[in-house]
């Protein structure tokens, strides 16, 4: 049964790729992408990771899908198609990662993993307890980092979002000063 | 692990994910497709991280902690991405490829 399941979120992850890629429309190519990001937290599901796969749900199909169709929206037109590359280069492009999928595929193939029979299930306790864990083989730090690096990026996104704006504020300020 | 389902197989999809997103990297001349196309990419390697701390290691958790930080990472940069093009768009009122050159100086 899972297998089936398997087989059919793979194939809907890979024809929505594809889709994603190639479509001329942004927003329905924005579309294709989060039906990818589904297909990415079923599997996690399926291997019984659902912290994970709803971590992945909330952050990628709940936060940045909704960002990139804001700014779809605030970018475009919604009808606009947009120009592609040209004919020859795409083709250039798609026979170059052709070969970059042989050659990934024959070295995994050829190697010889040691894989361990399980069907133990991961709680979410267990990754808390690792996460703040300052003994050896914790990410106390690293957890830390991030947080610190979630509060840049939040400043600065909103700095660079309203940056043109405060500077012609200060210009202005600034030729009224010297008028007075 | 999902019954019946090997670790090949998993890898060969994360592979051609991988591969299409380079695709759409290389050929789309919109910066918000290049956003989408990277955003693919870093999924299939999320997906590597989490299939093989399951399948090679699951006593361990290693692989499930990475994939969290590259959620966090990737969330951090999508934001940023999109702040600056939407900036890029208020001063050339365009986001693709070929009219942002302001940088080149």
């Amino acid at each position: 049964m899972e297998r089936y399941i398997f087989y059919i979120v793979a194939a809907i992850m890979i024809v929505f790729a594809i889709a994603a890629v190639n479509s001329r429309k942004m927003m329905r190519s924005v579309i294709y992408l989060l039906f990818v990001l589904m297909g990415v937290a079923g599997i996690f599901f399926l291997i019984d990771y659902n912290f994970l796969a709803a971590i992945q749900l909330t952050v990628y199909a709940g936060g940045i899908i909704v960002l990139m169709i804001f700014s779809v929206l605030l970018v475009h037109h919604i009808e606009l198609e947009m120009e592609v590359a040209k004919t020859s280069k795409r083709i250039l492009t798609a026979i170059a990662s052709l070969i970059g999928i042989g050659i990934f595929l024959i070295t995994i193939y050829s190697y010889n993993f040691n894989v361990i029979e399980n069907s133990k299930t991961t709680t979410t306790a267990e990754i808390g307890e690792k996460l703040l864990n300052y003994g050896e083989g914790g990410f106390v730090l690293p957890f830390e980092v991030i947080s610190v690096l979630l509060l840049a990026v939040m400043i600065g996104a909103i700095v660079i979002a309203k940056g043109k704006k405060l500077e012609e504020k200060k210009l202005e300020d600034g030729r009224q000063e010297s008028e007075v | 692990m999902i019954p019946g389902i090997s670790i090949y197989e998993i890898l060969t999809l994360t592979t051609v994910l991988f591969f299409i997103g380079v695709y759409g990297f290389i050929t789309r001349k919109n910066l918000i497709s290049i956003l989408i196309s990277v955003e693919l990419i870093m999924n299939a390697s999320v997906i590597n991280f989490v299939i093989i701390n399951k399948y090679l290691y699951p006593d361990m958790l290693q692989g499930v902690i990475f994939s969290i930080f590259i959620i966090a990472v990737a969330a951090a940069e999508a934001a940023l991405a999109i702040s600056i093009i939407i900036n890029l768009y208020r001063q050339i009122s365009s986001v693709e490829v070929k009219d942002t050159e302001i940088m080149k100086y």
